[in-house]
C-alpha cells in the first residue's frame, strides 16, 4: 500500500501498449531518416496514413494486404508459443500457393463449392509439409529451425521458378513464346467473392474467423495447452508425459499450414495465378517476414494479431503513396519493421521487471487480504510466454 | 555430358572459383564464431553484410578508393554489431528474434539507399587479382591459389590468426570462458558484458567485410538482396564447424566448392535445371546441420543473457 501512487504507472495496460511505443519509436527513427533524405516527415507520414486509411478503396487495399499478414502471423503465434521460431513463412506461402493452384488448374470444370475448399486444404497441406520438414528435423535431429527454415525459403523460390518455367507454365505463354514465368489463370468461377465493390475479398473474413479458431485451439483445447506447455518448459512437459518432439514438429506444421493458406488465398482472392520475378518477395510481398512483425506486435496472441496485421498492412499500402509523394522508396517500411522487431524484443526486459514488481505488490496485498491471486490467461500470460520462447534455441 | 565436368580444366576452374567464393563465408563465419563462442547468437549477419556491401560499393563508386570502401564497410558493420551488442547484452533481448529484426532493417535500409543513391545497377572496378611472385608461377596450382585478390588472401590469413587468438591468448580464454560459464568468468573478474560487446562488434565488422568482399572484390556490383541467404549460411557454418575456426574454414570451402560447381554446371549447360543447381548449397546446408549436430555441443551459455546474481 505504501506505493499506492505508483500502481497506475505499473499497470499491465502500459505493458499492452509497449509494442505501440516501440512502433512510435521506430517511426521517429524513420522521421530522422526521411529528414536525412531531404523529405518532410510530416508530409511523408500524412501521405502514408492517407494512402492506407484515407478512402474506402485504400482501406480495402489495406485489408487485402493485411490478410496474408494475419494468416502468417497466426502461424507465428502457434510456432513461437510452441517454442519454435518459424522464419520460413515465405517458403510455406509459396508451397501453399502452388499446391492449391495445381488443384484448381486440374479441376477447371469442377463445382466451386468443392474445388475451392479442396484447393485451400491442399494449399494448407503444402505449407504444412514445407513447415513440417524443419519441424521434424528439429524434433528428431535437433536441427536449428531458424537456419533450416531460411534454407527452405530459398529452396521453395528455386522450386517455384523451376515449376513456373516448366511443368506449370501458362500454356498461353508457351504459345506466344514470351515465356513469362506464371501459371495459367484459375477459372473465374473459383475467385473468392468480393465483399463490397472494391478489391476486398472473402479471404479477409476467413482470416478473422481463423484468428478466433487459433485462439480456441491454443487456449481451449488440450492440444493447444500442450503446445504452449512445451514452449514454456519442455523439460517439465516431458516429465508430465507430453511427447515434446511430436508437439514441436506439430506446431511447425500448423504454422506452415497457416502460411500456406495465406498463399493459396492470395491466389484465389487477388492474383488468380502464381507468378515469379525470380525472388520470393515478388510474389509473397514478404508476407512471411511482415507476418512475424505483426504477430510480435500482437504479443503472440491470435486476437491481438488481427489489429496488428491491419496496422502493418496499412503501413505497407501507405508506403506506396509515401513513395509517390516524397520520392522515398517504400523499402523504408521494411527497415522500420525491422526496427519495430528490435524495439519490441528490447522492451521485453523492462516488461519482465515490471511484471516481477507487480507480482511483489500483489503478494503484499494478498497477504493482507488473505487470498492468493492467480495469474490469468490472456494478454498477461501472452507477454510472459513471449519472454520465454526462444530460450530453447540454444539447440542446434 | 556429365563427363565434361571432370576434365582437368573444369576441375581447376571449380577449384579457383571455389577458393575465391569462400571469402565471404570465411569473414562472416569467423566473425560469428567469436560472437557465439562468447554466448551471443547474432542472426543479423545477413543484414550487416548487405549494409556493408552497399557502404563499400558506394564509397568506391564515389571516391574510387578501394581502401575507403573497406573502411566504410568496417564502420557500418561495426555500428550494426554495436547495436546488436547493446540490444542483446545490455537490454538482454531475445537474440533469435532481435537478429531477425536487424536482418529486416539491413535488407530494407540497403534497398532504400540503393534506390535513392544509385538508382540502377552499376559496376565498380574492385580489387584486382594480385599474383604473388614466384608462388604464382608454380605449374597448375600456382594460378589457382596465388593469383587472387587482396581480400581473398586476407580472408585465408584471418583463419590462423583467429584460431591463435581464440585458443592461445588471454583474450580467447576470456571469450571461451564467458560463453561456457559466465558466472565463473565473472567471479574471476572478467567483465562478461565487455567481452560480449567486443565479440559482437567484431562480428559486425567481419560481416561488413564479408559484404564488401562481394560488392568490391568478387562481383563488383551492388543489387538489392544480393547476399541471398549467404549470411544465414555463414551462421549455419559456425554450427557445422563445431564452433572452431578450422571447422568454419572446412565448411566455407565445402560450400564455396558446391557453389562453384553449380556455377560451372550452368556454364557448361549440363542437363540439370539451373534452379536445382542454385538450390544445392541450401539443401547442403540442411544436410550439414543434421550431420553437424550429431557431433558437437554448442557453447553452454549460447543465447543466454548474463545477469549477475545478488
Amino acid at each position: 500500500m505504501r506505493r499506492r501512487g505508483k500502481i497506475s504507472l505499473s499497470s499491465p495496460i502500459i505493458d499492452a501498449f509497449l509494442p505501440v511505443i516501440a512502433t512510435l519509436a521506430a517511426l521517429l527513427v524513420g522521421a530522422v531518416m526521411l529528414l536525412a533524405l531531404g523529405a518532410n516527415p510530416i508530409v511523408a507520414y500524412t501521405a502514408l496514413i492517407d494512402g492506407a486509411f484515407g478512402s474506402v478503396n485504400s482501406l480495402a487495399d489495406t485489408l487485402v494486404r493485411a490478410t496474408p499478414l494475419l494468416f502468417v502471423g497466426l502461424g507465428i503465434c502457434i510456432a513461437f508459443r510452441g517454442g519454435v521460431i518459424n522464419i520460413g513463412g515465405e517458403g510455406q506461402f509459396v508451397a501453399g500457393a502452388i499446391s492449391g493452384t495445381v488443384v484448381a488448374l486440374a479441376l477447371p470444370e469442377g463445382p466451386a463449392l468443392i474445388v475451392v475448399p479442396l484447393s485451400f486444404l491442399v494449399g494448407a497441406l503444402g505449407g504444412a509439409i514445407w513447415g513440417g520438414i524443419p519441424g521434424v528435423l528439429k524434433a528428431r535431429f535437433n536441427v536449428n529451425e531458424i537456419l533450416s527454415t531460411v534454407m527452405m525459403n530459398q529452396i521453395a523460390v528455386q522450386g517455384m521458378n523451376f515449376l513456373l518455367l516448366g511443368a506449370l507454365i501458362d500454356p498461353i505463354q508457351l504459345e506466344r513464346a514470351s515465356r513469362i514465368p506464371q501459371t495459367a489463370r484459375i477459372s473465374p468461377a473459383f475467385s473468392l467473392p468480393r465483399l463490397v465493390p472494391t478489391r476486398l475479398h472473402l479471404g479477409t473474413l476467413i482470416a478473422v474467423v481463423m484468428a478466433v479458431l487459433v485462439y480456441i485451439l491454443l487456449w481451449r483445447t488440450t492440444l493447444g495447452y500442450r503446445i504452449r506447455a512445451v514452449g514454456l518448459n519442455p523439460d517439465a512437459s516431458r516429465y508430465a508425459g507430453i511427447n515434446v518432439s511430436r508437439h514441436v514438429a506439430l506446431s511447425m506444421a500448423l504454422s506452415g499450414a497457416l502460411a500456406g493458406l495465406a498463399g493459396v488465398i492470395q491466389v484465389f482472392g487477388v492474383n488468380f495465378r502464381v507468378f515469379t520475378d525470380g525472388s520470393a518477395a515478388g510474389f509473397t510481398g514478404s508476407a512471411g517476414f511482415h507476418g512475424i512483425v505483426a504477430a510480435l506486435f500482437g504479443q503472440l496472441h491470435p486476437l491481438g494479431t488481427i489489429p496488428a496485421a491491419f496496422f502493418f498492412g496499412g503501413l505497407l499500402v501507405g508506403a506506396n503513396r509515401l513513395q509517390r509523394t516524397v520520392q522515398v522508396p517504400a523499402a523504408l517500411i521494411t527497415s522500420l519493421n525491422g526496427l519495430v522487431v528490435v524495439f519490441v524484443v528490447s522492451t521485453e526486459l523492462w516488461r519482465q521487471q515490471r511484471a516481477r514488481r507487480r507480482a511483489g505488490e500483489n503478494a503484499l496485498q494478498s497477504e493482507g487480504a488473505g487470498e492468493s491471486k492467480t495469474v490469468h490467461q490472456g494478454w498477461d500470460d501472452a507477454s510472459a510466454v513471449a519472454s520465454r520462447i526462444p530460450d530453447r534455441e540454444t539447440s542446434v | 555430358m556429365i563427363e565434361s565436368l571432370f576434365t582437368a580444366q573444369v576441375l581447376l576452374g571449380i577449384l579457383t572459383s571455389g577458393i575465391r567464393l569462400a571469402t565471404p563465408y570465411l569473414y562472416a563465419g569467423i566473425g560469428e564464431t567469436f560472437g557465439q563462442r562468447s554466448g551471443v547468437l547474432n542472426l543479423g549477419v545477413e543484414g550487416q553484410m548487405l549494409l556493408g556491401a552497399f557502404a563499400a560499393f558506394y564509397a568506391v563508386r564515389q571516391t574510387g578508393n578501394l581502401w575507403l570502401g573497406l573502411l566504410a564497410a568496417i564502420l557500418v558493420g561495426g555500428l550494426m554489431g554495436l547495436a546488436m551488442a547493446f540490444v542483446s547484452v545490455t537490454l538482454r533481448a531475445k537474440q533469435g528474434i532481435s537478429g531477425i529484426g536487424f536482418f529486416l532493417f539491413g535488407l530494407g535500409m540497403s534497398d532504400l539507399l540503393f534506390q535513392t543513391l544509385l538508382g540502377t545497377v552499376q559496376t565498380v572496378s574492385g580489387f584486382r587479382p594480385l599474383a604473388i611472385p614466384l608462388l604464382s608461377r608454380i605449374p597448375v596450382l600456382g594460378p589457382v591459389f596465388f593469383n587472387q585478390s587482396f581480400l581473398v588472401y586476407a580472408a585465408y590469413l584471418l583463419v590462423p590468426i583467429a584460431n591463435y587468438v581464440m585458443n592461445h591468448t588471454t583474450l580467447g580464454l576470456k571469450i571461451r570462458a564467458v560463453g561456457e560459464n559466465p558466472e565463473a568468468a565473472d567471479s574471476l573478474g572478467v567483465s562478461v558484458s565487455r567481452v560480449r560487446y567486443f565479440t559482437v562488434t567484431l562480428g559486425g565488422v567481419f560481416s561488413g567485410l564479408a559484404g564488401a568482399s562481394l560488392s568490391i572484390a568478387l562481383l563488383n556490383v551492388f543489387q538489392q538482396g544480393m547476399t541471398s541467404g549467404l549470411g544465414f549460411i555463414a551462421v549455419a557454418l559456425v554450427y557445422f564447424g563445431g564452433w572452431r575456426v578450422w571447422g568454419v574454414l572446412a565448411g566455407s570451402l565445402l560450400f564455396s566448392m558446391v557453389n562453384a560447381l553449380q556455377l560451372w554446371v550452368q556454364v557448361l549447360g549440363l542437363p540439370i535445371p539451373s534452379e536445382f543447381a542454385v538450390m544445392m548449397p541450401y539443401v547442403l546446408t540442411i544436410v550439414a546441420l543434421v550431420v553437424a549436430v550429431q557431433r558437437v555441443r554448442p557453447p553452454t551459455a549460447l543465447t543466454k543473457p548474463f545477469v549477475r546474481e545478488g
